[in-house]
């Protein structure tokens, strides 16, 4: 952004020099400041990584379920809608929306849970606007917890939709 | 007595099959076989079987036979050579197959075998013409002779002899010519031998486990496919542990070893060639495929496609090719296991909205429920012996149990945390499962047969699930 308005700047600036007596149709900027400095390195991730769209989800890249269930809810919802904007406003990142379950079921059935989870979220975003061409799904089952607990609170973080941004 | 005047016909000295068990170049490269301890159940309390189950119902009582002592010295042999088989020679190796034999019944709660190291070690004359006064006098009934003999090849020719003591009758004899590498095959089907003689029931020791090798901690488990004897015995891991490995099942004639791989960052299906060490993918598709299984003739793969939220269950030939599905249901339909003859697939399924098992026949025609009594039921597992179906019992906890075909006569053979993906012996006598325990998500493979007694964990040298019990070798 801070390219553009740059470049508009200057584009105006020459467009001034150029046709000095022609009342500008819309205010100029403010002239001749000085150009500015250029920018830092940004320290942060790039936009459009993984890094960067999971620093900008602050933990909305994360749905949850229900036991056995793989419906999306309004606090789900809103994570999605979140997601749907970044991957709207960055076209180039493709993503991956991972499913999981607890560890309180059979192993071949929490693979396809997961999977109906992971599709679940993927349909949500497709119908935010996001290609379906830029999503992906996978399953882990039960195969990789986040909480290691044997508990109720344990196995409601780990029934979940993660989606993780792949270049 | 049953088995009085028993002819004795066995076949003696056939040519045991040489088994191509090469060391092989396996596709991922297996390290070295670090022998971590033992991973241990936490909750042994929980291993305390539940005898109040209702189990006397439907079991014929067997225990006739299981009190029978037997004496099982150590096998003699005609002269104490140098073998592969054993540092110390072929009169060692004789402590050691009566030791593997009285172990194989001990272990599953057989008899009441007495081993070599308790008993005196027959000369090498004696073994066919036994000195009863010496046995009956230690109050055995039955009595295992054998020898073992290294032939100019290397080979080992091993005799099995079992006598009634107070018959003083000889009910059964066979022999074997194996590779000394094969030497605890001999031991085995001397096992077998006196366990169908006496039982009545078919052989099962001779016969190898595949199964999912699990280190690290719970939320980095790295797993691992690995095989080894019904014992314990030669065991050995195949892949490495970099892909994930879930769900191995050895084919019939047991070349091969179907089983889900996360090889190249989804869950696909490979049949893993035991005697090249290569795998091929199984099923060529960008959905995800997995819960592969075999048909009794070793002819095609049954596995479970999800595509979105809808899984389906398919068949495809061992060789690979197009896909038939036999499933057509929203919900998802997974697993599945043949009937012995071929005929049937029993499955799993969600479509009335939670876990049940259904049967179809094997081109997907007729499929009903049968399982009717509460809770979830998943995993089915259709006996060898065809009479039997075990599968997990979802009701909180997971547990073991085994129903009918027609879904009746619900039984539990567990009672632990999580006991689930039950596998049966290749007599249908015994059920292996896995168990997982709280908090740590260490698991263990265990074994309980099918009167609920004898439960006993597996000794495996790490972590241990997903036991696929294959049939008797061949």
């Amino acid at each position: 952004m801070r390219y553009l308005v740059t470049g508009v700047t200057m584009a105006a600036a020459i467009a001034l020099a150029g046709c000095a007596k022609k009342a500008p149709e819309e205010l100029p900027p403010p002239p001749a400041a000085p150009a500015p400095a250029p920018t830092p390195a940004p320290t942060g991730p790039q936009p459009g990584t993984q890094a960067h769209f999971s620093q900008a989800m602050m933990g909305q890249d994360v749905i949850y379920f229900d036991t056995d269930k793989y419906d999306i809810d309004a606090e789900d919802q809103a994570a999605l809608r979140q997601q749907a904007q970044y991957l709207l406003q960055y076209p180039s990142a493709n993503a991956t929306v991972a499913g999981h379950a607890d560890e309180r079921g059979t192993r071949d059935y929490n693979l396809a849970l997961g999977e109906r989870r992971a599709t679940a979220a993927k349909n949500y975003l497709v119908s935010l606007g996001v290609p379906s061409t830029r999503l992906s799904t996978i399953s882990y089952g039960k195969e990789r917890p986040v909480a290691t607990g044997s508990n109720p609170q344990a196995w409601a973080k780990n029934r979940r939709a993660v989606t993780v941004v792949v270049n | 007595m049953i088995l009085r005047f028993a002819a004795c016909v066995s076949a003696f000295l056939i040519a045991a099959p040489a088994l191509a068990q090469s060391p092989s170049s396996p596709v991922e490269t297996p390290p070295s076989s670090t022998a971590a301890p033992a991973a241990q159940a936490g909750d042994s309390a929980a291993a305390q079987q539940d005898d109040a189950g209702g189990l006397s119902v439907v079991v014929s009582d067997d225990n006739a036979w299981r009190d029978l002592g037997i004496a099982i010295p150590a096998f003699a042999t005609n002269q104490d050579v140098p073998t592969p088989a054993n540092s110390q020679g072929t009169a060692a190796l004789g402590l050691e197959l009566a030791r593997v034999i009285t172990a194989d019944l001990r272990n599953n709660g057989l008899f009441r075998p007495v081993g070599p190291d308790a008993l005196p070690r027959p000369p090498y004359d004696r073994i066919m013409a036994p000195d009863y006064a010496v046995w009956s006098g230690r109050s055995a009934e039955m009595l295992v002779h054998g020898y073992v003999r290294a032939g100019s090849d290397g080979r080992l020719t091993v005799g099995c002899y079992l006598y009634d003591v107070a018959l003083q009758d000889q009910l059964d004899k066979a022999g074997w010519v194996v590779e000394p590498a094969d030497w605890r095959r001999a031991a085995h089907k001397c096992a077998d031998l006196v366990y169908s003689r006496l039982s009545g029931e078919d052989p099962f020791f001779d016969s190898k486990i595949a199964y999912i090798a699990e280190t690290g901690p719970k939320d980095n488990r790295v797993k691992r496919l690995a095989i080894m004897d019904s014992d314990g015995a030669n065991h050995r891991f195949i892949t490495s542990g970099q892909a994930t490995a879930l769900t191995p099942r050895y084919s019939p004639d047991y070349s091969k070893i179907v089983y889900l791989s996360y090889l190249n960052g989804n869950p696909r299906i490979y049949i893993y060639d035991i005697g090249t060490g290569r795998q091929r993918l199984i099923v060529q598709s960008d959905y995800p495929a997995f819960a592969p299984r075999w048909s009794p003739d070793g002819k095609w793969i049954l596995y479970s496609m999800a595509k979105g939220s809808n899984t389906d269950i398919y068949r495809v030939s061992a060789n690979g090719g197009q896909s038939e599905r036999l499933t057509d249901n929203p919900g998802i339909d997974v697993g599945g296991s043949y009937s012995p003859d071929g005929s049937k697939i029993v499955f799993e399924s969600d479509r009335s909205g939670s876990q049940q098992i259904y049967i179809m026949n094997a081109d997907g025609s007729n499929q009903r429920r049968i399982s009717f009594f509460g809770g979830r039921a998943a995993t089915p597992e259709w006996s060898p012996r065809g009479d039997q179906i075990a599968f997990t019992h979802i009701a909180g906890d997971l547990r073991v149990a085994v129903m009918s075909p027609s879904g009746g006569n619900m039984r539990h053979l567990t009672n632990g945390w999580q006991d689930e993906a039950p596998t049966w012996s290749p007599n249908g006598r015994i059920v292996q499962f896995f168990r997982t325990a709280p908090n740590s998500g260490k698991t263990s493979i265990w074994q309980v047969d099918l009167t609920g007694r004898n439960l006993r964990e597996l000794p495996t040298p790490v972590g241990a699930s997903d036991p696929a019990w294959g049939p008797v070798l061949p």
